[in-house]
């Protein structure tokens, strides 16, 4: 007997909560941008999961572009971060108040 | 198009269209290029150029007219120039039609127009602005031109429109003089009056009969029924009181001398100002249906006749002599409209054109004149600072006293004939009070032309030593000789008799007269009818004589200024209507637009669109404290948002 | 029974490290914690027979990614402890506030639907003849060959971006 599927979007769903919850009250950039990566591993589940319930390849295939993505995104984000932190010393996202007005 | 030309007469010549287009295009051409024409007199020569290459046209499409053969009526050149306007049920074409009332008045728009141009070569000779004036002076003989031309009532209209906007444009070319630019003002406005009742008049026209094409309304005109019988020619004259200067709507003419003289000539008296008479003798249908039309149309013209000719009695300004003078003329000519309305008498027709067609040669050659003695006098124009300029200016001088004797009505020069045409088909048809008041506004013609010519020509100098008068150059005493030649003969060469050219022209358009219809009044027969009306020319004249010419004139002068003082200043101002239209029109309109502008505009319209920007502006001051720049806070409204539409979205699915 | 009891093994690790990834104070414990909580995934993932999918989730995500999450953590100090104090007014608990009403209604529809996939195959499909990886492989190498040679695309672009923005500038 295999274990439902509600089982695993309800895991994922919880698992993307967290992540967006964790974007929400920390203040560490560093941590934040690791929240998101949570809730992408997150979607990845549900896409997995789904892919399974229909029986195809198109989910998995999905998850494998959300990869290269994130990769990606990863790279130039950290970066930003870094130059960031160079040129303020802090990685708290409430200093880089700027893009306003 | 076929419905177009079906009326009857030859399909129109090609070179038809090009009589208003040459003066047109010499507008266009002056007004475009006038900074690089606008030195020496080629403007002038552009100007008079064109309006000539128009008047040899004129007499091509006349020789053209002469030689047709076959029923009167059919003898006209009509149809379609191109196109104009085709829209649903609408549809007018640039019609063009010739006949005989229409070649008369091309003629004299071409004929006159043309001397005048080349006046205005020496008359202008000075100023600046030469390329714009001959501009717009081309520009208003094109117009009008259009004007005649037209064969439906929007073309008339859109002429009758252009002549206003030109008459406009030049009564106000000094602008910088702000008389001139108030009487320009003034002009268009009261113009305006008129030009309402005229459209609704030609829209009321549209409405019953589905075409603007003269033709076919003309020939439909019986067909009406009730009260719009009298409407229709009621609004039609209404604008042809505005435009030809009638009673009550006379009173931008006597301003509108602020203009150029020459100017005054062609526009102000020659031409535009009979634009009325010839749109009431061409829609002459609409006005014998209506006997209350007819009448009204007569009796102002009356009226205007013996009233304007009152205060010309006692203008000092020369030209606002003739202005009046103008006013009262063109009342005689819409008396003889409306007599030959009334009594479908188509003598009374002719005479009314025939008076248009001398009255243009002797008015437009007394103004010449009148600018002659300005151009003379370096821009005098009070005829009490004048005097003896005979001798000075001998051929202006003379030139004047053949126009003088012309409007005198004194034989046989033309005025005699034309004049005498109205006063007896006025007596002969039975109007015999219209007649008494027209021989009463012919009496005082001759006194105040007659005073005019004492005052100018004759007497001692009054004029300040250091003026020195001289005659005008050839190119402006030329025209000057030109139209004393015609003044002179016209008269006797187009209307010896009730069989003379000018009667059997227009035959075709008012029918053929029959001798001797009705019984006259008292019973006076033609020849004692005009033995009084040389007479009252010579009364006039001889009073005048004993006033302003005659030993001890001062003296009865100064008696009767003494006596009737308070009349004389009354009636020297117009009858103070300037005065009264002031308190009863101009004044609660100046009233109603500074409440708008300055309490409603500023307070209301202005004060919503201020409060608007105020409110806005301040509930973005609140609003900004949203944009913080804090990444989190976005997330956060982010997330609300998400929030609430899956609780909508559960809501919903339930 | 096996399946299952892996399933909440496995599903209690993930989201216990991600709440812990949440909750801990030290940016290098949470990129542990992270690690942690993706491990569990790829152990989800393999439950569900996606094997492709869950090397590649400990490979790309809990080998290369999360390695240069920790080298950026060192790089800009580790010892950095994210302050206590809330800033930003209500944040902490709006946010909190939030995540329960989600939690809420995630339970709500997990709970109170029903897919009707109950006998679902235990692993890839139908095409249990052929393994995963390379179903995978023939999905992506026919049909999906376009995307992916647009995402070579994509990596030249943040490899180029990431040098651009990291660069030292040259003062002169």
């Amino acid at each position: 007997m295999s274990v439902p599927a509600e089982w695993y979007l309800l895991v994922s769903a919880l698992l993307f909560i967290t992540g967006t919850v964790g974007v929400l009250i920390r203040r560490n950039v560093i941590v934040m941008f690791m929240c998101i990566e949570l809730m992408l591993n997150a979607v990845n589940l549900t896409f997995v999961t789904f892919d399974r319930m229909m029986g195809g390849l198109a989910g998995q295939i999905a998850v494998f572009f959300v990869l290269v993505v994130a990769a990606a995104e990863v790279v130039v984000g950290l970066a930003i971060i870094v130059s960031i932190f160079r040129r303020r010393a802090s990685t708290d996202a409430d200093q880089v108040s700027l893009l306003k007005w | 198009m076929v419905r177009l030309a079906a009326q009857g007469g030859t399909e129109l010549p090609g070179y038809i269209p090009l009589i208003p287009f040459f003066p047109m295009a010499g507008a266009l051409l002056l007004l475009l290029f006038r900074r690089s024409i606008g030195r020496g007199r080629w403007a002038g020569i552009v100007a008079s150029s064109v309006i000539g290459s128009s008047f040899v046209l004129t007499l091509m499409a006349v020789g053209n007219l002469m030689t047709m053969t076959g029923a009167p009526e059919e003898r006209t050149l009509s149809g379609p120039a191109y196109e104009w306007i085709a829209a649903g049920g609408l549809n007018v074409a640039m019609t063009f039609k010739v006949d005989a009332l229409t070649a008369v008045m091309l003629l004299i728009v071409t004929g006159v127009g043309t001397l005048i141009h080349v006046y205005s070569i020496g008359y202008m000779e000075h100023d600046e602005r030469k390329a714009t004036y001959f501009g717009y002076l081309n520009l208003f003989a094109g117009s009008m031109l259009l004007l005649v031309l037209a064969n439906n009532f929007l073309v008339l209209y859109v002429g009758w429109e252009l002549v206003g906007l030109c008459s406009y444009l030049l009564i106000s070319f000094w602008y910088f003089k702000p008389e001139a630019a108030a009487a320009g003002k003034k002009a268009f406005l009261v113009n305006r009056i008129g030009d309402v009742g005229f459209l609704i008049g030609i829209l009321l026209i549209y409405a019953h009969f589905g075409t603007l094409d003269f033709d076919e309304v003309f020939a439909r005109a019986t067909e009406l029924q009730g009260a719009i019988v009298t409407a229709i020619p009621l609004l039609l004259f209404v604008g042809a009181v505005g435009k030809s200067a009638q009673v009550p709507l006379h009173v931008w003419l006597p301003d509108a001398m602020e203009g150029p003289t020459p100017v005054s000539a062609l526009i102000h008296a020659a031409t535009m100002v009979t634009a009325g008479v010839y749109m009431v003798a061409r829609t002459h249908v609409f006005f014998e249906a209506s006997h209350t039309a007819a009448l009204t149309v007569a009796t102002i013209g009356a009226v205007t006749a013996l009233f304007a000719a009152t205060v010309a009695c006692l203008q000092d300004d020369i030209k606002r002599v003739l202005a009046y003078s103008t006013i009262s003329q063109l009342g005689f000519m819409f008396l003889a409209v409306g007599v030959g309305a009334l009594s479908h008498s188509p003598v009374a027709y002719a005479a009314a054109i025939f008076h248009l067609v001398t009255h243009a040669f002797f008015k437009a050659l007394l103004f010449l004149g009148a600018g002659s003695v300005m151009h003379a006098l370096e821009g005098e124009t009070n005829m009490k600072k004048m005097g003896g300029l005979i001798k000075t200016l001998p051929r202006t001088g003379w030139t004047f006293i053949v126009g003088w004797l012309a409007i005198l009505g004194i034989p046989p020069l033309s005025g005699f004939f034309s004049k005498d045409a109205i006063l007896v088909s006025t007596y002969e048809e039975g109007w015999f009070l219209l007649w008494l008041i027209a021989s009463a506004a012919a009496l005082l013609t001759a006194f105040y032309m007659s005073r005019q010519v004492f005052l100018v020509f004759f007497g001692k100098s009054r004029s300040s030593e250091d003026v020195h008068p001289h005659e005008s150059p050839s190119i402006m005493t030329g025209p000057l000789v030109v139209l004393a030649g015609l003044a002179a003969i016209s008269g006797m060469w187009l209307g010896l008799t009730h069989a003379g050219p000018i009667f059997r022209l227009l035959e075709p358009l008012f029918g053929v007269h029959e001798e001797a219809g009705t019984e006259a009044f008292l019973g006076i027969p033609e020849a004692g009818l005009v033995m009084i009306a040389v007479a009252l020319s010579v009364l006039g004249m001889f009073l005048a004589w004993r006033l302003y010419l005659a030993r001890g004139g001062e003296e009865r002068r100064a008696a009767l200024q003494e006596r009737w003082s308070g009349l004389a200043s009354f009636v020297r101002s117009g009858y103070r209507l300037d005065a009264l239209y002031g308190a009863l029109f101009v004044w609660p309109g100046k009233t109603i637009a500074n409440v708008a502008a300055y309490a409603f505009d500023v307070r209301v319209i202005d004060g919503a669109v201020n409060g608007l920007a105020v409110s806005i502006g301040r509930s973005a001051e609140g609003v900004r404290r949203v944009q913080s720049g804090l990444v989190r806070r976005y997330v956060m409204a982010m997330l609300t948002g998400a929030v609430v539409l899956l609780a909508l979205f559960i809501a919903r699915a339930n | 029974m096996i399946d299952a009891s892996v399933f909440l093994l496995a599903a209690a690790l993930a989201l216990g490290s991600g709440v812990a990834m949440v909750l801990v104070r030290n940016a290098v414990h949470a990129a542990l914690f992270l690690v942690a909580s993706q491990l569990a995934l790829a152990v989800l993932f393999l439950i569900q027979g996606a094997f492709f999918i869950a090397a590649l989730q400990i490979i790309v995500y809990a080998g290369a990614i999360m390695v240069l999450f920790v080298f950026v953590v060192m790089l800009l100090g580790v010892d950095k402890r994210e302050s206590l104090i809330e800033p930003l007014r209500f944040q902490r608990e709006i946010g909190v506030g939030l995540g329960v009403l989600l939690i809420v209604a995630a339970l709500y529809l997990g709970v109170g639907t029903s897919f009707a996939v109950a006998d679902l195959p235990d692993s890839a499909g139908p095409r249990s003849t052929e393994g995963n990886v390379e179903a995978v492989a023939r999905e992506l190498f026919t049909h999906w060959a376009l995307p992916f040679e647009i995402t070579s695309v994509l990596l030249i672009v943040a490899v180029v971006g990431t040098m651009v923005l990291a660069k030292r500038r040259l003062r002169s």
